[in-house]
């Protein structure tokens, strides 16, 4: 075995990649209404009776245009899901260890991920309580919420 | 021997307006606006498609599993469906596949969808890999290439393969220009031939940008159908007759022996008794990636012997009007958001044959 493996190279490469997306019309209010108003958009559905955040165009399910059925969500909720991320990469919003959660906002059907700050010792658990903490730059990402922390 | 389980027709068919930005929607929500032509076009809703296939370039757009996000726009939510990525011929293995799930029997409406938004992401970190070295992937540059020019240049001389190309470029030009979605309509003027032909940047050897096709962003969307269900339905049939594909490692092999497009051919023609193409084909959708590849394919797709297609060019015999037209929608020096491209192709001969029903000698290829 040992003399199969001996002589088999590992040919190491490099790639640049430079990454942008176009948000789109749906995505940039969602975007724009984060960043100028500190208000956080979803859409709902009428048909299905579920609000999506963040919004998307189309309903998935029913394939109904939801683009004139904004509604605004509260910028609280509750923890559906977490992880700790304990590992370190370039280019990580933080230094780790961090939290990162699905947070389900009063109002909304449809959890979204973001960080979770928690204060020292205290634990997150799904059904626990948090609230959005704004951005003080204004930014053009999902990071014009800059974290989220649990509800006091 | 390929024998056909049963009959498949195309039914309806959808294109987003094909462009070099597309700022305004995203990925799924492009591909919906093909979608939702496709169906409006079949008189069709989602509840009616067993199957939906998904394509487009492997990680062109940095996206992994681009499938399942884009369930959002193309209405394949809790249904069967595959994706494919091979690469420009994504769209037309898209057709192929479609073509056999509704023959064999597994599925009775298809939905295939091909998108492809080159303005976002980056190109060259998905096709960065297809060259190295050690492995004889020594030369790949997907279309970006000057060989079909220098073989058009060996084989008729310089002025006459350089007037052909930039004489096929002003032709699609001519025709993209009919046609609302495709993405660069210049207006060419065939007075000023030489000026086109000199006065843009060269890219590689004797290809010039003008003779280029474009990067554009896109989607096409096309509904395949079993013969019941398009007497079910009542639809409007472009039947899908065969297909054929041929595959071989490409980059060591360069124009030597039979092109693949020529193979493809000649297996196509045997199969369905076409002895004549150029006059038992009615109009001809092709996958041409810049003008120089178009004159050379079409001598390849149509078995030409000598400078039977060179000619073809020159008389006009490829334009609209013509004997032969060739790619009336622009073809894919106009629009060209590849993993959409050769489904394109499929879409618009569909639409020629739909639209031309009263001459029964059409076929889709």
């Amino acid at each position: 075995m040992s003399g199969e493996t001996e002589y088999a190279y590992v040919v190491e490469g490099k790639m640049a990649l430079p990454y942008q997306y176009f948000a789109g019309a749906v995505g940039s209010k969602f975007l724009i209404a984060l960043r100028d108003e500190k208000r956080i958009l979803g859409v709902r559905c009428p048909k299905c009776e579920t609000t999506f955040v963040p919004p998307r165009q189309t309903c998935e399910r029913c394939f109904s245009d939801l683009t004139s059925h904004w509604v605004d969500v509260g910028s609280s909720g509750e923890i559906t899901g977490y992880t700790v991320i304990n590992y370190k990469e370039p280019y990580q919003p933080k230094e780790p260890p961090y939290v990162l959660a699905l947070i389900k906002l009063d109002g909304a059907d449809t959890p979204f991920a973001h960080i979770l700050n928690c204060a020292d010792g205290a634990q997150p658990a799904i059904g626990m309580r948090v609230r959005a903490v704004f951005s003080k730059e204004p930014k053009d990402n999902i990071l014009a919420i800059s974290h989220f922390e649990l509800e006091p | 021997m390929k024998k056909k389980n049963r009959n498949v027709a195309i039914i309806g068919s959808g294109m987003s307006k094909f462009s070099s930005h597309r700022e305004e929607v995203n990925q799924p929500e492009l591909i919906h606006e093909a979608v939702v032509e496709a169906l409006e076009d079949a008189h069709l809703t989602m509840d009616d498609v067993d199957c939906v296939l998904h394509g487009n370039m492997e990680l062109f757009e940095m996206v992994h599993q681009p499938d399942m996000w884009h369930v959002l726009g193309t209405g394949a939510w809790g249904k069967p469906g595959v994706r494919l990525t091979t690469g420009g011929t994504t769209g037309a293995t898209l057709a192929c596949a479609a073509d056999n799930l509704v023959a064999s029997g597994l599925h009775d409406v298809v939905l295939a969808i091909g998108f492809e938004k080159l303005e976002e992401g980056h190109a060259t970190g998905g096709i960065t890999n297809m060259a190295d070295p050690l492995w004889g992937r020594s030369l790949q540059t997907g279309a970006l290439t000057g060989t079909a020019a220098q073989k058009l240049i060996e084989q008729f001389g310089e002025e006459r393969a350089k007037n052909a190309a930039i004489k096929m470029r002003i032709i699609m030009d001519e025709h993209a220009m009919r046609n609302e979605k495709a993405h660069r309509r210049l207006r060419l003027d065939r007075k000023y031939m030489k000026q086109i032909a000199t006065q843009t940047p060269p890219l590689v050897g004797e290809l010039r940008m003008i003779h280029m096709c474009s990067q554009s962003d896109g989607a096409c969307a096309v509904i395949f159908a079993s013969e019941d269900k398009v007497a079910q339905l009542g639809a409007n049939p472009a039947w899908v007759v065969d297909h054929e594909t041929v595959h071989r490692e490409e980059t060591l092999i360069f124009n030597s022996g039979k092109s693949t497009h020529r193979v493809a051919a000649e297996r196509l023609y045997a199969r369905n008794g076409i002895t004549d193409p150029i006059h038992q084909i009615d109009v001809f959708e092709m996958y041409d990636p810049s003008a120089w590849w178009g004159v050379d394919w079409l001598g390849d797709f149509l078995l030409c012997e000598s400078d039977e297609h060179v000619k073809m060019v020159e008389n006009d015999q490829i334009a609209i009007e013509g004997e032969f037209p060739l790619n009336p929608s622009g073809g894919v020096q106009a629009s060209n958001p590849i993993g959409a491209t050769a489904l394109v192709r499929v879409a618009e001969a569909a639409m020629q044959v739909v639209a031309r029903r009263a001459n029964t000698r059409c076929r889709v290829m």
